[in-house]
């Protein structure tokens, strides 16, 4: 027994080369640990085991501040398709993956991080299963939470101010709500547009892992960068922030609101638009956006709002993004009143 | 005994699939508790939450078709909300063939139960309520199906909502029923949905009883084919508390019914009394609109064998208060905007589809002619009393599934 027990330690301290464990990915049951799929090298969750790609998005939904690292593993052998409108066309086994961490001061960003959750989609045969994995105070394992949880988080942020806020673990029925296209759950973020950087796509397709590249590709802003037109910067955060429900296929598809980057509609886009059912989230305004006057548009009230019933997204953020509305404010401003 | 407990295990072997029963108590971590239990459920199954009052910090939902969601009463199984610090609903049901029955929400932050795309959706003796009375700061809706298709409110009561208390939206084959609506803003609004019946409610002390609304920009309009009838529709006259900007917001206090485009709509067999403004409100979608599809006309419109006593006495709307005085001192229970005709977005006038038939007397037209021509610029006149009316649509019949598990 004893002999076992040391053979046992030397075969870890041996540390074979962690390697993502497939099989259990599609098993019908979740495991209760992130650690059994290992996805990771460390025990922390910050080393991606081999074959987990890093990868980035062009602009990316706010998170009560959270700092996101973002994750892709294909099967081997198994690349994904190019699309050029929707997420790209995934193979069976595919998994995503993205933690949510907030770092002790945002003026040192890369120093004593906390990962809060790391979220999973993974690509079995019958679709996109949303799993979340809440980590321990210590930052050593990661369990299965399907209920939902709220978790206080306090950080310095890029101010210097001291931040403390209550983060909202989603439940499995909050995954399924974002993330559902007409009742069909699917990932959000790596559309070939948002995607493209200029290289991401291009390295992805050269080893192997993308299919059907085309020259010409589609790009989405980046929200933040300065040097893009105002429009597409707000309409690039629009659609990453609102546009999984605010579309067709989405859960507030009776809204009539659509936010899509590329909505040809002005009402669909909100331009004089009338609320249908918003109530009280109005705030005694009458259109969701007003051309040139940010202040009489329901659009940027109910992003400022951290009042449940008020506030847009209804989850997923319990503080108000202000860079974000004063961005989307900057562009109701700009707006043209004879739209 | 043994043979039974034996039987027993032998058919629960036999039938995995069986429906099972979730049983949660109030208490400890309620919130976990609940939710865990409605991401548990199976098709089949029944949770049963236990008599008492369960403390909520954040929206609850079920997602699973088939399940019965049931309490104690709506006096003792409450859901209580109001310490919600996120989500837009108390209960959100996102699957079809659900019941939800015998329990109480009270003071969700946004809307009391929604259901969303759900086919088979039942509420059935609820209680709904903002305990704190009207008030502009209470949630939107206190029921709320959405984009659903058979739907069943019965014996489901309401109050409170800042906009309606019962809000039936986009959706298909409806019935609400003996249920009552009080000190909303709205009672009850059927809004672009199609082929309704709403019978046997009380609607009273809302700033509106019944609306039939029908908006542009929404991916199901044209609302048509609703009937209203067997309803007592009681001193609607509360001061309208909804935040403006809101549909609902336009309607004046002491409406006892209104019907705002759409058409074949039959009103019937209602009392309707005590409301100071118009007990029946018939009028076209008034502001501008982009939306081709649109039509705003109310048209083929019945209404006919209500009685009315003591409405029309203190009208809220601008003009209102002239237009009683010329008729005697009250407004007569039907009005009309008599708008028979709308300018389309894509070029060109149309004409209404249906008439306007009214059965009950007096009724009179403000004669506005044209859609968008403000209520300022009426022609008050009488209305000559149409016969024939229409022709009475089929009453609604929802699966016989649905009936029998609402039932039990």
């Amino acid at each position: 027994m004893k002999r076992l027990v040391i053979a046992a330690l030397l075969v870890l301290g041996a540390a074979p080369a962690p390697h993502v464990d497939a099989v259990r990915l599609l098993a019908a049951a979740p495991a209760a640990k992130l650690s059994d799929y290992g996805l990771f090298a460390d025990a922390h969750g910050r080393v991606p085991a081999p074959g987990v790609e890093h990868y980035t998005l062009n602009t990316s939904l706010f998170s009560d501040y959270a700092e996101k690292f973002r994750y892709v593993w294909l099967p081997p052998g198994k690349p994904a398709r190019y699309t050029a409108t929707g997420v790209l066309e995934f193979p069976v086994g595919t998994t995503i993956v993205k933690s949510f961490a907030y770092p002790a001061d945002f003026r040192a960003p890369d120093a004593k991080i906390r990962i809060i959750e790391t979220r999973l989609l993974v690509r079995r045969t019958e679709g996109w299963v949303p799993l979340s994995y809440v980590w321990n105070a210590a930052g050593t394992e990661a369990v299965l939470q399907r209920a939902g949880v709220r978790l206080p988080v306090q950080f310095i942020d890029t101010h210097g101010t001291a931040r403390s806020l209550d983060y909202a673990v989603p439940n499995v029925n909050q995954c399924k709500q974002c993330h559902g296209q007409d009742n069909v759950a699917t990932p959000i973020g790596p559309t070939a547009a948002n995607l493209n950087d200029g290289s991401q796509l291009q390295r992805w397709a050269a080893a192997g892992q993308l299919t059907a590249l085309p020259a010409t590709l589609p790009r989405l802003a980046r929200w933040d960068d300065a040097a893009e037109p105002l429009p597409a910067r707000a309409r690039a955060y629009l659609e990453v922030n609102c546009g999984h429900c605010h579309s067709r296929a989405g859960f507030a598809s009776n809204s009539g609101l659509y936010l899509q980057a590329d909505e040809p509609v002005p009402a669909h886009q909100g331009i004089n638009k009338r609320p249908v059912a918003a109530g009280r989230g109005s705030g005694g305004r009458s259109f969701s956006i007003v051309p040139g006057q940010p202040d009489a548009s329901i659009l940027a009230h109910r992003m400022e709002s951290t009042e449940p019933g008020v506030m847009m997204p209804q989850f997923g953020r319990t503080v108000t993004h202000e860079e974000g509305v004063a961005l989307v404010r900057a562009y109701i401003a700009a707006l043209p009143p004879e739209l | 005994m043994k043979i039974s407990a034996l039987l027993l295990i032998a058919t629960c072997l036999a039938a995995p699939a069986a429906a099972r029963t979730i049983m949660v108590a109030p208490g400890g971590d309620a919130q976990v508790a609940l939710q865990t239990a409605l991401i548990d459920a199976a098709p089949g199954d029944t949770v049963r939450l236990a008599a008492g009052r369960y403390v909520l910090a954040d929206g609850l939902s079920l997602d699973v078709a088939g399940v019965t969601v049931r309490g104690a009463g709506p006096g003792r199984t409450i859901l209580d909300f109001t310490g919600q610090k996120g989500e837009g609903e108390g209960l959100l049901i996102t699957s079809g063939n659900v019941v939800i029955r015998d329990l109480a929400v009270e003071n969700a932050k946004g809307n009391g139960i929604k259901s969303k795309g759900s086919d088979g959706i039942s509420f059935v003796n609820l209680r709904v309520e903002w305990t704190g009375g009207p008030k502009a700061s209470n949630g939107a809706y206190g029921l709320y199906p959405v984009s659903s298709k058979h739907v069943l409110i019965d014996n489901v009561f309401v109050r409170g909502a800042s906009d309606a208390g019962i809000y039936v939206g986009q959706s298909q084959q409806i019935i609400v029923r003996n249920s009552r609506a009080e000190g909303n803003v709205a009672g009850i609004e059927i809004e672009n949905s199609y082929d309704a019946d709403v019978h046997h409610n009380v609607a009273t002390g809302n700033a509106g009883g019944l609306l039939v609304f029908d908006l542009p920009d929404l991916p199901q309009q044209g609302g048509h084919t609703i009937r209203l009838f067997k309803n007592r529709i009681i001193a609607n006259n509360h001061p309208n508390f909804a935040a403006p900007g809101n549909i609902v917001a336009s309607v004046p206090s002491g409406t006892g019914v209104m019907i705002m485009a759409n058409r074949d709509i039959h009103v019937f067999d209602n009392d309707i009394s005590d409301n100071a403004g118009n007990a029946v409100m018939i009028v076209s979608y008034q502001s501008k609109f982009t939306d081709r599809n649109y039509n705003p006309l109310a048209r083929a419109i019945s209404v006919h064998g209500n009685r009315y006593a003591g409405n029309g006495t203190r009208p809220g709307f601008p003009g209102g208060a002239e237009i009683a005085a010329a008729m005697g001192g009250a407004l007569p229970p039907v009005m009309w905007d008599g708008v028979i005709g709308y300018a389309s977005p894509s070029g060109g006038e149309r004409a209404a589809d249906g008439g306007v038939m009214i059965g009950d007397g007096p009724a009179f037209t403000l004669n506005l002619g044209m859609q968008g021509v403000p209520t300022s610029a009426a022609r008050p006149a009488p209305l000559v009393l149409a016969t024939p009316l229409l022709p009475m649509p089929p009453r609604i019949v929802l699966p016989a599934a649905q009936e029998a598990r609402a039932a039990r």
